[in-house]
């Protein structure tokens, strides 16, 4: 499908896909085995800009925003989901500082962001805060000029690997989420830690980490907005970059349904190619079919972002449910076109779907988007009243 | 330092079709690419720029659309490009080529180095970077897979030999043909592919470079092609053994007489 891309967006997808295909594609499956955190491409990523796609030009950045980053995930994510993580999670660690930061601190971080000469994270989940995000235990306390913090936060993409982390620790922790304040913690800093590095089922090349603070002393700079708007902060970050996860499903599904094309025009059993039998071509037209409604959903969702719409809660959790969900199921039938071939490792479609499941489950479970997504209705019609 | 990089705009395959009436190379209906072999010559010449400053200037002489290969090569980082397109310049053979290349590097002004593709992947002569070396009375080497030193006034390299390499210092300016063991060609960046669309690429005519007409194009085309083919793969040698030379001597006698070749 033709959706009119600008001539600098055609530029921004063209060349995420010529190093998808080029650079990314032949060593997906090596990065999946060793689980090794794949330096070596997050740098041809960054030489070729594709770090400053949504980052705003006073930052360094190319000036564009979600829609762009959606371009580059979904490119990355045909080739290797673990890659594309990795670059996208930089993005989730950055949105905060741009959207919340002071102009002293967006100048501070976002450039070096923006170049890809750092890496960003985003820590929030807590080994008793996942979908329940209100319930973290890291604590801040305020100390002079400084914000001591203590705790341990969970499965945090990039962890040990990016520069700028953007935490959310808890001022009182008997205030819940209105406790909740956002901190930019550098790596390096006195006090700060990485723990386990976690072996994970799918995007294995990216690296998931504990961050251990242990009276790690952050300066008042390094605080993000408000004290007690860390909740509000982290969930406005989380409605910009949930079309990411969706553009990411968009192109893990995009890459499985490529693939079992193209087996299904060559591989022959009963003297026909096996995309000849109505069974394997109507189950090719059903993933198709998805993949490109799930495409439409996030562009236009990216779309209405960018144009500075205030309210877009219910539509980016949307976006992330259904592409996520397509993802799964097409990757799933990917590998059943490819019948046996398709559970072994030396085919790339189980890769795939082991990468897909993620996307159903982080940035907030599939339940947790239908709770927003059916609150958000529930609302609306009381509203209408 | 100024750095020329002569660029060929091929087919976007390694099996070429021939024109058996003209004996030219038939390029309708193949999409088009960089010569790969001129990637590495770009990768090299951006190397030695972004360590030792100056300008990377890359020169094709084509049809008016091998100005897409020059775009390409803005969009890795070079800094200007050069397209020679002249009806005169049509159906050169390599001495043409390299001829009417070294009238536009000439007309560049000052330049310290020249690097090229070790060959192109259709016409396979490896003639064109020798050739334009003759014509500006420098030196050359070919088939080098890396670049030691290069200093204001002198270049070090290794040339690739079938046992190894031999390294070789020369004075500035030369010429230099690479092979692809000087690294893999980088990506395109964005801001350098927006930068490479906007750029204005400048056309040169055989006025321009202020050539002989006699010697360009087909007027400076001795070469006669009488038949393209693919050369037999030769069969693997074989190494006479025996324990001191003379017995391997005696060895080699042998085997010739039982063939009959002595």
């Amino acid at each position: 499908m033709n959706y009119f891309l600008t001539e600098e967006q055609e530029i921004i997808k063209e060349l995420s896909a010529k190093i998808a295909d080029e650079k990314i594609a032949p060593r997906a499956a090596e990065f999946d085995e060793t689980e090794e955190f794949p330096w070596e491409l997050i740098r041809i990523l960054a030489e070729s800009d594709l770090f400053a796609v949504w980052v705003p030009e006073e930052y360094g950045g190319l000036g564009g925003g979600v829609f762009e980053q959606c371009l580059v995930v979904e490119e990355l994510s045909r080739a290797c989901a673990g890659v594309a993580v990795s670059y996208a999670a930089s993005a989730l660690g950055g949105f905060p500082i741009l959207m919340f930061g002071t102009d002293e601190q967006k100048q501070r971080f976002m450039p070096d962001i923006a170049s890809g000469s750092k890496l960003a994270a985003f820590a929030l989940t807590e080994p008793d805060a996942g979908s329940d995000a209100g319930n973290i235990r890291t604590t801040a306390v305020r100390d002079g000029d400084y914000y001591v913090l203590n705790g341990t936060k969970q499965w945090i993409t990039n962890g040990g690997e990016a520069d700028i982390y953007t935490v959310i620790a808890t001022l009182d922790p008997s205030k819940g989420p209105r406790g909740m304040t956002a901190f930019i913690v550098e790596k390096g800093t006195s006090g700060f830690d990485f723990g386990k590095k976690e072996k994970k089922m799918g995007i294995r090349s990216s690296a998931t980490t504990e961050l251990i603070f242990n009276d790690c002393r952050i300066p008042v700079e390094n605080l993000l907005g408000r004290e007690g708007r860390g909740f509000l902060i982290a969930m406005n970050t989380l409605d910009k970059t949930r079309p990411g996860v969706a553009a990411q499903a968009v192109g893990i599904a995009q890459g499985a349904l490529d693939k079992a094309a193209e087996y299904a025009a060559t591989r022959v059993q009963f003297g026909k190619k096996i995309g000849e039998f109505q069974a394997i071509e109507h189950m090719l037209a059903d993933m198709a079919t998805q993949v490109e409604a799930a495409r439409s959903l996030v562009y236009s969702v990216a779309w209405m972002i960018d144009s500075g719409e205030r309210h877009i809660t219910k539509a980016s959790a949307m976006a992330k449910l259904f592409a996520s969900d397509v993802a799964m199921k097409v990757t799933c039938d990917a590998v059943q076109i490819f019948g046996g071939y398709g559970y072994m490792r030396d085919y790339p479609v189980e890769k795939m779907m082991r990468d897909a499941k993620i996307t159903q489950i982080y940035e907030g479970t599939n339940q947790i988007q239908r709770s927003i997504i059916g609150g958000a209705i529930i609302k609306e019609a009381l509203r209408r009243k | 330092m100024n750095l020329v990089v002569l660029v060929k705009q091929v087919p976007e395959t390694t099996d070429v079709k021939i024109d058996r009436e003209t004996n030219t190379l038939i390029r309708e209906g193949v999409s088009s690419i960089v010569n790969p072999f001129d990637m590495y010559a770009v990768e090299q010449a951006l190397r030695i720029r972004d360590e030792h400053g100056g300008k990377v200037t890359c020169i094709s002489m084509g049809p008016p659309q091998a100005e897409a290969a020059l775009r390409e090569t803005l969009s890795l980082g070079a800094d200007e490009a050069i397209l020679l397109s002249d009806k005169a310049f049509a159906g050169a053979d390599t001495l043409a080529t390299s001829y009417t290349l070294a009238k536009a590097i000439l007309k560049l002004g000052e330049f310290d180095l020249v690097i090229c593709g070790k060959q192109a992947i259709d016409g396979d002569t490896a003639q064109v970077g020798p050739g334009v070396a003759e014509h500006l009375d420098i030196p050359h080497v070919t088939y080098v897979s890396k670049v030691e030193k290069i200093s204001d006034r002198h270049i070090r390299v290794r040339r690739m030999t079938e046992e190894g390499y031999d390294v070789i210092l020369s004075s500035l300016p030369a010429l230099i043909t690479v092979v692809r063991e000087v690294g893999e060609p980088r990506m395109p960046s964005i801001k350098g592919t927006l930068r490479a669309r906007k750029a204005q690429i400048a056309t040169w005519t055989a006025k321009d470079i202020e050539a002989d007409e006699m010697m360009l194009g087909l007027s400076g085309s001795p070469t006669q092609v009488m038949r393209i083919f693919s050369p037999e793969a030769r069969p693997g040698g074989e190494i006479i053994e025996g324990d001191s030379p003379c017995e391997k001597a005696m060895n080699l006698l042998a085997r010739l007489k039982a063939s009959h070749s002595i």
